[in-house]
This record gives C-alpha cells, sequence and structure tokens, in this order.
C-alpha cells in the first residue's frame, strides 16, 4: 500500500509536507492576526474599565506595567498589572487605584488556581467586594490569619495571600508614581 | 462496512475514551464542567477529522519510513489552525483550555486513528469515522464533565441549583475526575457496549 521508501522520495514528500504546512499557517497567521490582537485589545479595555471609574483616553507605561487613564484632561486613576505566584502558579489582577491612594476596584486577569477552592478569587463575591474603596492607609493589607484586615476566601489561605501580595506591589508602584510626581 | 456502521462504531463500539481508554489526559484534565468538556471534545473533533481527511488523501504518496513524522506534521498544522481561529474568535474559551488545545497534537486518538484507518481508507471514510470517534469523545468528555460539574460546584452548564453552597469539591478536583471516570466506565460497558 505505502511506497517503497528511498532517500529521494523521503527527503521529497518531507520537505514538501512541511512546506505545505508552513505555508497553510503562514496564511492563517496573517488571516487571523487582526481579530486575535482586536481580542486581546478588548479583554484589556474591558479590564481597566472594571477597576476604574469612567475613563475617556488610556496610556500604557511598559517600564512599570500600568495604564495611566484620563478623562480629558483630568486624571482618573492608575491601572496597575502585577503578577505574583499563587497556588498554582502565576495570579495576574489588574488594580485600579484612585489618584488619592485608594483601591477603586481589582480584577483577575489570568491565574491557574485550583478550580472551586483558589480559582474562587474570581467568583466569590465577599472576597471580591471588599477590595472596592480598599483604603491602604486604614486598613492593612494582610489577610487575617497574619493580623492583617484581608478576609481570606476559605480554604484558599495560599491564594488569598497571593492576591494581597499582587495588590500590595500595585501599591508600591502607584507609591512610586505620586512620589515621582511630587518632585516634579 | 455501511457509513451508518462507521459513524455509530466510533460513539459505541470504539469509544474512545470509555472502551478505548485513549487520550486520558485531556479527558480527566478539561472536564471540570459539562461546557468545558463540551469545548474540548469539539476541538478534538475538528482536529481528527480534517487530519483524517488530509491524512488518507496523502497517505499513497508517503513512504512508509518517514510517515509518522510526515502525519504529526499535517495533525500540527491542523492544531495551530485551531489555535489562530479559537484565539480570534473565542478567546475566553481558548484561555479555559489553554494548554490543552496545543497538547491535541499528541492526542493519541487523533494519531491512532491516521494509522488505524484513515491511511488504509479512502477520504470520504475518513471523514465519517473522524466525525464518529470524534463525537464519541465529545460525547463521554461533556458526560464526564457533566457528572464532575453536577457533584463539585452543584451546577449543570453553568447553571447552579444548589444556591450559594459549595459541592463536593474532590469531583472537581484530580481525584474525583479518576472515581467519575472508572463508574462512568463501567456503566457504560455494562449496558451500552453489547458484545
Amino acid at each position: 500500500m505505502a511506497v517503497k521508501s528511498n532517500l529521494t522520495n523521503m527527503v521529497l514528500v518531507l520537505g514538501l509536507t512541511c512546506l505545505l504546512c508552513s505555508a497553510v499557517l503562514g496564511g492563517a497567521y496573517v488571516l487571523t492576526k487582526e481579530p486575535i490582537d482586536k481580542a486581546a485589545a478588548e479583554k484589556t479595555n474591558r479590564a481597566i474599565s472594571q477597576v476604574l471609574p469612567h475613563f475617556t483616553e488610556v496610556e500604557y507605561n511598559e517600564a512599570d506595567h500600568y495604564y495611566k487613564a484620563t478623562d480629558g484632561d483630568q486624571l482618573v486613576g492608575y491601572a496597575i498589572e502585577s503578577t505574583v505566584v499563587g497556588f498554582g502558579g502565576p495570579l495576574s489582577l489588574i488594580v485600579g487605584v484612585t489618584p488619592d491612594g485608594v483601591v477603586y476596584n481589582t480584577s483577575v486577569l489570568s491565574h491557574a488556581e485550583t478550580p472551586g477552592l483558589g480559582a474562587k478569587c474570581t467568583t466569590d463575591e465577599k472576597f471580591m467586594g471588599q477590595w472596592k474603596g480598599f483604603n491602604p492607609s486604614i486598613k492593612k493589607l494582610s489577610v487575617k490569619k497574619d493580623g492583617g484586615d484581608v478576609d481570606a476566601i476559605t480554604a484558599s489561605t495560599i491564594t488569598s495571600r497571593a492576591y494581597t501580595q499582587a495588590v500590595e506591589n500595585a501599591l508600591n508602584v502607584f507609591n512610586k508614581l505620586e512620589g515621582g510626581q511630587d518632585n516634579e | 462496512m455501511s457509513k451508518f456502521k462507521l459513524l455509530t462504531d466510533g460513539l459505541v463500539k470504539n469509544n474512545p475514551t470509555f472502551v478505548l481508554l485513549l487520550g486520558m489526559c485531556p479527558t480527566l484534565a478539561t472536564t471540570t464542567s459539562a461546557i468545558n468538556g463540551l469545548s474540548m471534545g469539539l476541538a478534538t473533533l475538528f482536529v481528527l477529522v480534517l487530519s483524517n481527511m488530509a491524512i488518507s488523501a496523502i497517505a499513497p504518496v508517503v513512504p512508509d519510513k518517514v510517515h509518522i513524522p510526515v502525519y504529526i506534521v499535517v495533525i500540527a498544522t491542523f492544531v495551530t489552525l485551531l489555535q489562530f481561529l479559537m484565539q480570534a474568535y473565542t478567546p475566553a474559551m481558548y484561555e479555559t483550555l489553554g494548554l490543552f488545545i496545543p497538547l491535541i497534537v499528541v492526542n493519541c486518538i487523533v494519531l491512532g486513528r491516521a494509522e488505524a484507518f484513515a491511511n488504509k481508507h479512502g477520504v470520504g471514510e475518513s471523514a465519517l469515522d473522524g466525525i464518529g470517534v470524534g463525537l464519541g469523545f465529545t460525547c463521554s468528555l461533556t458526560v464526564l464533565g457533566l457528572v464532575r460539574e453536577i457533584l463539585g460546584s452543584g451546577s449543570a452548564f453553568g447553571y447552579n441549583f444548589i444556591g450559594g453552597h459549595d459541592g463536593m469539591l474532590a469531583f472537581v478536583m484530580a481525584p474525583g475526575a479518576f472515581l467519575c471516570l472508572g463508574y462512568l466506565m463501567v456503566l457504560f460497558n455494562k449496558y451500552l457496549k453489547k458484545n
């Protein structure tokens, strides 16, 4: 049934197959590039509008991974990306901070936490809700088990700690930004 | 072999999950909910049908000694194609299934059908075989996902019916996957698979 192998036909068939397949994939890549970029941009925009009040323009800072959101001339706040190691892998958050240093809201960009346990950090309303208007100058930014003011997700202390750490990192970026501006 | 039998063989007699026990890795890992199982099944169905057709078309000219590398290249092409399409049009689903989409390349169901069926049959028959086996895989994964979702999260297809409470979490995690798979396999072989 199959053709008897010799060097010429082996090289020829394998080479042609690879050539044809890479041509198909190259074409598919060009065709889908635009929708893929659009989907990614939409996702980021949705995430930012979830964690900040109404804004009209955003500007991305690549060095510190934050978006500066403005409404006309007025600064609305910063949406800061923050990645830490969670229980199951990287936990990526976007944290919205208003100019007064208060957390407006947080949202998970990607995570690898255990379904049904740590993964609740994307659905548990009690846990998510406590970040709305979280003021780090009044409340202590660590989970209750460690003597702070953050309610951990039941049975997912490690995820909750990581989440808290990510918010803290984001606030540090914010403080650096604001500190830098005062010197101007 | 009748066309109808080609389709139903993959569903029951050669059911990839419950009878042949192929492709266990995505089966156990992605069936945390019915929707996830269903999408993983459909993704595999897509690759299976196209690769079966392509391989049955090129099989007569492929030299024996390089047939495995050629098949793998063909399969990997369709998987990458699927990856681009999912990223572009169903980004949320792409994120949920994540790593398991590229891993379809090494799913033994796909290469298994290419070796055992597609390279000996015509394009039409191979397409039917791909649909049959793909549907068998999709149904098995959906049922397994549904059972685990009902027991583990108290919901079905995302619709929660125990209100706010937690389900039995073990069923969402790996041990529950093995348990459910084992019991479903027993039931399947007792009632559906007639010798």
